[in-house]
C-alpha cells in the first residue's frame, strides 16, 4: 500500500500552529457493512491536482506551507485514507485552508472509492452535497452517506 | 495517435483501461473522441456525469485535442 505526499515539508519557520484533518474509512454504508474499500487513481494527474489545489489554497490564505497525504489501493475500515495538514502564523488561515483542501481534493482530485461488501463490490457516487463543497443542508447521517439520492 | 484512458467504473464498462486511436485529419474535440471511443469499443460512455481530462488537466468535452495527447474518461472522483 503506496502513500503520496504532494507537497514535502521541509520549511515551517515562523509557523503559529497548523491544522490537520484525517479522513478514515467508515465502516457502513446503506447496505451493508463494509469490508474493504479499494481505491483508484489516475497516476500522473492526481499528483498534479494535489499540486494545483495546494498552490490554490496558498494563493488563497495566509499560510506558510501544506502536506496533502492520500492512501490507494486496498485499505480496510478504520484506515486513513487521506490526511491535510496546514501551517500557518495564525489559526483563521490554517483553519480555513485546511477545509479548502479537503473540499476542493474531494471534488477535483481523481480518486474513486470501491466498497467491498458481503454482496459484491460497488463504486461509491459522488454525493452532491460535497460537490457543493458540504456547507449548506447537507449531513451524513449513518447509513445514509451513500445513498445520496435524498440529496439531490 | 490520441491515447485514451478509462478509470474506475467507466474502465469497467469498457473492459480495458487503455486504447488508441487514429487521429483524424482536421482535429477534433472530447467530445468526438468520446464517440471514437465508443465506436472503438462498442460500449455507450455518454454519461451526463461523465468527466474529462486531456493531459492531465480537467477539461470540458468542448475541449480540442491534439495529435499525441492523453485523453481520460472518469467518473465523479470520489476521494477524501
Amino acid at each position: 500500500m503506496a502513500e503520496m505526499a504532494a507537497y514535502p515539508v521541509d520549511a515551517i519557520a515562523g509557523a503559529g500552529g497548523s491544522v490537520t484533518f484525517t479522513g478514515t474509512v467508515r465502516d457502513y454504508s446503506e447496505a451493508a457493512d463494509i469490508l474493504a474499500m479499494e481505491i483508484e487513481h489516475y497516476p500522473g494527474m492526481t499528483e498534479r491536482e494535489l499540486e494545483r489545489i495546494s498552490a490554490e489554497a496558498a494563493r488563497r490564505y495566509d499560510i506558510l506551507d501544506s502536506l496533502i497525504v492520500h492512501r490507494y489501493g486496498h485499505l480496510a475500515p478504520q484506515d486513513n485514507i487521506v490526511m491535510v495538514a496546514v501551517w500557518s502564523r495564525h489559526r483563521a488561515a490554517a483553519f480555513d485552508a485546511c477545509r479548502f483542501l479537503i473540499d476542493l481534493l474531494k471534488t477535483s482530485a481523481p480518486f474513486w472509492k470501491k466498497e467491498v461488501t458481503l454482496a459484491g463490490a460497488r463504486w461509491v457516487t459522488d454525493c452532491p452535497g460535497c460537490r457543493a463543497g458540504g456547507r449548506e443542508g447537507h449531513t451524513h447521517a449513518p447509513y445514509t452517506h451513500y445513498s445520496h439520492t435524498q440529496l439531490k | 495517435m490520441i491515447y485514451v484512458k478509462f478509470f474506475a467504473s467507466v474502465r469497467e464498462r469498457v473492459g480495458v483501461g487503455e486504447i488508441s486511436l487514429l487521429m483524424p485529419e482536421g482535429g477534433v474535440t472530447v467530445e468526438e473522441v468520446l464517440s471514437l471511443a465508443e465506436d472503438e469499443t462498442g460500449v455507450l460512455l455518454q454519461d451526463a456525469h461523465l468527466l474529462a481530462a486531456v493531459n492531465l488537466q480537467h477539461v470540458p468535452f468542448s475541449g480540442v485535442v491534439h495529435d499525441g495527447d492523453e485523453v481520460a474518461f472518469f467518473p465523479p472522483v470520489t476521494g477524501g
